[in-house]
């Protein structure tokens, strides 16, 4: 290799043009966590809107229209903004590092599948000011309600989501060539850390379903425009089949954005009970599992549009089924704490609370399995609040958990542990203000996606709204902990916590700007 | 127990008591039992997955409480070594599996109850419309006078909108509610006209998607008389939550008499058609159906949300040619939400409502439309 060549190796690109060209796996970590966290604050202020038009009964603040707006952009912000690409950026972080390799296996592409997603979003966000208005048909975008009567911006959301899928589809073979490919010599499949596991197979989930939400917009888009009738039933199409292709696409989805979080819940755990993961051999089957089941539960989704009753039976059992392997974990990560020597840093709560929570929306979710009980909950506000606590307290607060876990390894600073655990505190309070409330609300009978509700749901919407904001709120003390974090704070150690294992704790914080050029000692490489 | 401490003790429990049932209304936490056999069972099985869950739930927290109390470093808790057992793994993941199979039996049980629409007493086609709900009563005989009506939000908008003191039963009212009879087999048809909407009766523990070009079928045997009330509980547009339903459940004499009188009005219907009618009485008649039905879209003074729904101050088509007006109304605007309102709406109803907007919001064509103009249309139409 030339002189000029090797220069390139000693550090970033100044200016935009870093940020721009970058193939640095870490750099572009850094993007794609930026970009996730823009568009929670983003989906967040959608959301306060909802809980502030919801404080109280009537109609304030918007109209009904756009109040569907609302509820369908905060869905496909936070799901497919928010979420997917924070695990993402997570991902692109840690899993060279953790794998002993110097980078993913193809930079350009991954340069690619993240800028790809501004201009995704600038496409969905601006439909918000055109005449006619965002999608207003829910994150689910049930045919007809999205074709024959949507507006006509949901061409831009079509084509929005088929950009999406594509960072998505680039992004997971990204990482499946990585982990196949690039594992440094030791680091055996059954030395990897869950986080990596938990990504290869959510990887394989995207490669999977992606395919499918793009055919389903694709049908969507002939029916709109080319005069097709896949879901028209007017022309001989079949509005149900809509759902089946969604939810083939919609259940992994959720898979995908909790197995991940597993991931990053069993590497936490270990490190602040300062004990090795119980059962990691049984977490990598539970995990592969849950991905095959996810597969064939997708009608328990439906179970109110009248199918068959060998149907409902079978996706009833199927989805039951699915608390086995789920239940696996939670009692591996109990049994993990039971007997250790526990501290509590910021990191370490968000994990506690990720496990409570994360159960309590497994147990509604088990609830809802059961169909006759679930024609009774489907479509109320106990359907909302059984998924957002598996995707707040559980995606997201996983997500905050491994900001605050990895951070001084990043950045090189230790961040501010008072302002952390203020976050956590304000952040589980507020959560729990906001979403329990809605239990009671759906059994009592409230729908979803409703604007304006009867006089017997006012008591418990206003205590929700109360908690919403306290929730959205606190994010801001994320946001400012993360900048103090970036400027400065005592200096991080490489180990950086006491009983943490791993790869990436051999390196120095913050972790230079390439690493493992040549593989790492195989004598560094542990059971997890 | 001392005299005293009973008195305080009794005070205290007569508090609660008071405040809790003060409380229930509002403060609803649970899913309502219902009134019919299916309703009962499900609410039992919700209760049943629900203990489990919290049997299952008070172990394991309780566990990790117990360990984060007590397994601390602040306390000099030496981490164990221990990080896997084949037993226990095995352990925990039958017995999850049996709790399972205990929960499977009476659910499919139920399912299998809930599923058995056959034999029916009557049978009622509800159809889904952007935003009401229609009920047809099935008939035996074709040469019968068929029972067929909307069911439409009555809350006035002055309520939504804040102008107008809510009441008590604000957004769960309708201006007809469907009647059947206790203790009859009921079976719904369900479908839709448009987009997907759902039927939803808490009490009762139906709910069924209501599908365009599907049929779906639903039951009940009510077994109390009473007012029952429910909502579409699937993303339906603009005003789904807007689309109340509302079930009066009566003794079958009462509801004999009530379908008899209902055959007798849609008699006199038709017979109205070829009536004429004043242009007080039409604008009044109008006016009416104007803020029950179109007022959604087209708006109180006419002025629609452009683009989607255009106004009607001001418009070609209403103050244009009457024909056309009326044909407009009468076949709707297909692949548009302007609906075919000749389905919908009788000839006196048209004709008054096509002369309430040729007459109102600035427009002042001086027409008035007469049931027999609108019926000679509509028999074309058909
Ligand atoms: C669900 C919303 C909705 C409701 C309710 C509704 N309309 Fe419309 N209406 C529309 C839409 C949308 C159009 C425009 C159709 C098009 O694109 O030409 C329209 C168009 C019209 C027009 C033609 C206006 C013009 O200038 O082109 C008339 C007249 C009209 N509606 C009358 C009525 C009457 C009378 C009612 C009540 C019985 C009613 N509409 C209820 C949505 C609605
Ligand atoms: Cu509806």
């Amino acid at each position: 290799m030339s002189a000029a060549h090797d220069d390139h190796h000693h550090g970033p690109a100044k200016g935009l043009s870093r940020w721009l060209y970058t193939t640095n796996h870490k750099d572009i970590g850094t993007l794609y966590l930026w970009f996730s966290f823009a568009m929670f604050l983003l989906g967040g202020t959608f959301a306060m809107v909802i809980r502030a038009e919801l404080f109280q009964p009537g109609l304030q603040l918007v109209d009904p229209n756009f109040f569907n707006q609302m509820t369908t952009m905060h869905g496909l912000v936070m799901v497919f903004g928010a979420v997917m690409p924070a695990f993402v950026g997570l991902a692109n972080w840690l899993i060279p590092m953790m794998i002993g390799a110097p980078d993913m296996a193809l930079p350009r592409m991954n340069n690619w599948s993240f800028w790809i997603l501004p201009f995704a979003f600038a496409m969905l966000s601006s439909t918000l000011l055109m005449d006619a208005g965002a999608p207003n048909f829910g994150w689910t975008f049930y045919a007809p309600l999205s074709t024959t009567y949507a507006p006509e911006t949901v061409t831009f959301f079509i084509f929005a989501v088929h950009l999406m899928g594509a960072s998505s589809i680039m992004g997971s073979i990204n990482i499946i060539a990585t982990v196949l490919n690039m594992r440094a010599p030791g680091m055996t499949m059954m030395k990897m850390p869950l986080f990596v596991w938990t990504w290869l197979i959510t990887a394989y989930l995207l490669l999977a379903v992606m395919p499918v939400l793009a055919g389903v917009v694709t049908m969507m888009l002939f029916d709109v425009h080319f005069g097709t009738s896949f879901f028209n039933a007017a022309g001989g199409g079949d509005p149900v089949l809509f759902q089946h292709v969604f939810w083939f696409f919609g259940h992994p989805e959720v898979y995908i954005m909790i197995l991940p979080a597993f991931g990053v819940i069993s590497a936490i755990i270990p490190t602040f009970a300062r004990k090795r993961l119980f059962g990691y051999d049984s977490m990598v089957y539970a995990s592969a599992s849950i991905a095959f089941l996810s597969f064939i539960v997708w009608a328990h989704h439906m179970f109110t549009v009248g199918m068959p009753i060998a149907g409902e039976l079978f996706f009833m059992y199927a989805t039951m089924l699915i608390a086995v392997p789920t239940g696996v974990k939670v009692f591996n990560w109990t049994a993990t704490m039971f007997r250790g020597s526990m501290t509590f840093e910021t990191p370490m709560l968000f994990a506690i609370a990720f496990v409570v929570l994360f159960t309590m929306g497994g147990f509604t979710g088990l609830m809802l399995a059961i169909t006759p009980a679930d024609f009774q909950y489907h479509d109320t506000y106990f359907v909302v609040a059984h998924f957002h606590y598996v995707l707040v307290p559980g995606s997201v607060f996983s997500i905050m958990a491994a900001a605050y876990y990895w951070m001084p390894k990043w950045t090189g600073h230790m961040y501010d542990e008072r302002l952390g655990k203020l976050h956590f505190w304000m952040s589980f309070i507020g959560i729990n203000v906001l979403f329990f409330p809605q239990h009671f609300l759906g059994l009592a009978g409230m729908p979803r996606r409703v604007p304006d509700y009867a006089l017997q749901f006012a008591d418990f919407n206003w205590i929700s709204s109360i908690g919403g904001f306290m929730f959205g709120a606190s994010q801001l003390i994320l946001l400012v902990v993360v900048i103090k974090c970036i400027k400065g704070g005592p200096k991080a150690t490489a180990q950086v916590w006491e009983g943490a294992q791993g790869l990436e704790w051999t390196l120095e914080s913050p972790a230079p700007y390439h690493t493992f050029t040549t593989p790492p000692d195989p004598k560094l490489i542990h059971a997890q | 127990m001392l005299p005293k401490a009973k008195l305080w003790l009794g005070l205290v429990v007569a508090a609660l008591m008071t405040l809790s049932t003060n409380l229930q209304a509002a403060w609803e936490l649970n899913m309502t039992r219902g009134v019919t056999q299916i309703s009962r069972d499900t609410y039992d099985l919700h209760m049943q997955i629900l203990w489990w869950c919290v049997a299952i739930g008070v172990v394991v927290f309780g566990v990790m409480l117990w360990s984060i109390i007590n397994h601390r470093k602040s306390k000099g808790a030496v981490a164990a070594a221990f990080h896997e057992s084949t037993k226990v793994e095995i352990l925990w993941t039958v017995i999850p599996f049996i709790i399972l199979i205990l929960m499977a039996i009476p659910a499919t049980r139920v399912l299998t109850e809930a599923y058995d629409s056959s034999e029916s007493d009557l049978d009622i086609q509800v159809t889904g419309y952007q935003w009401r709900w229609e009920y047809r009563y099935l008939r035996e005989d074709a040469n019968e006078e068929e029972v067929a009506f909307y069911s439409i939000l009555s809350t006035p908008r002055d309520q939504i909108n804040n102008d107008l003191p809510k009441e008590e039963h604000y957004l769960l009212e309708v201006d007809k509610p469907l009647v059947i009879p206790v203790n009859k087999k009921v079976r719904f048809l369900v479908t839709s006209n448009d987009v997907i909407h759902a039927w939803w009766m808490p009490a009762f523990a139906v709910k069924k998607d209501a599908i365009p070009g599907f049929i779906n079928e639903a039951w009940t045997i009510v077994e109390e008389p009473g007012i029952y009330r429910g909502q579409c509980a699937e993303l339906c547009g603009l005003d789904h939550g807007f689309m109340p339903i509302v079930v009066h459940a009566v003794p079958q004499e009462e509801y004999d008499a009530w379908y008899a009188g209902q055959q007798q009005a849609a008699a006199a219907t038709r017979a109205a058609a070829n009536n004429v009618v004043t242009l007080s009485a039409a604008l009044e008649q109008g006016e009416e159906i104007y803020n029950r039905i179109c007022i959604a879209c087209h708006q109180a003074n006419g002025t629609g949300l452009p683009p989607a729904f255009p106004a009607l101050a001001g418009s070609a088509v209403v103050n244009g040619d009457v024909e056309a007006n009326i044909r407009l109304v009468i076949n709707g605007v297909p692949g548009t939400a302007m609906a075919a309102y000749g389905r919908q709406l009788n000839p006196v109803e048209l004709s008054a409502i096509i002369t309430y907007i040729r007459n109102s919001f600035g427009n002042s064509t001086g027409d008035l439309v007469q049931p027999a103009d609108v019926n000679t249309i509509l028999q074309e139409a058909q």
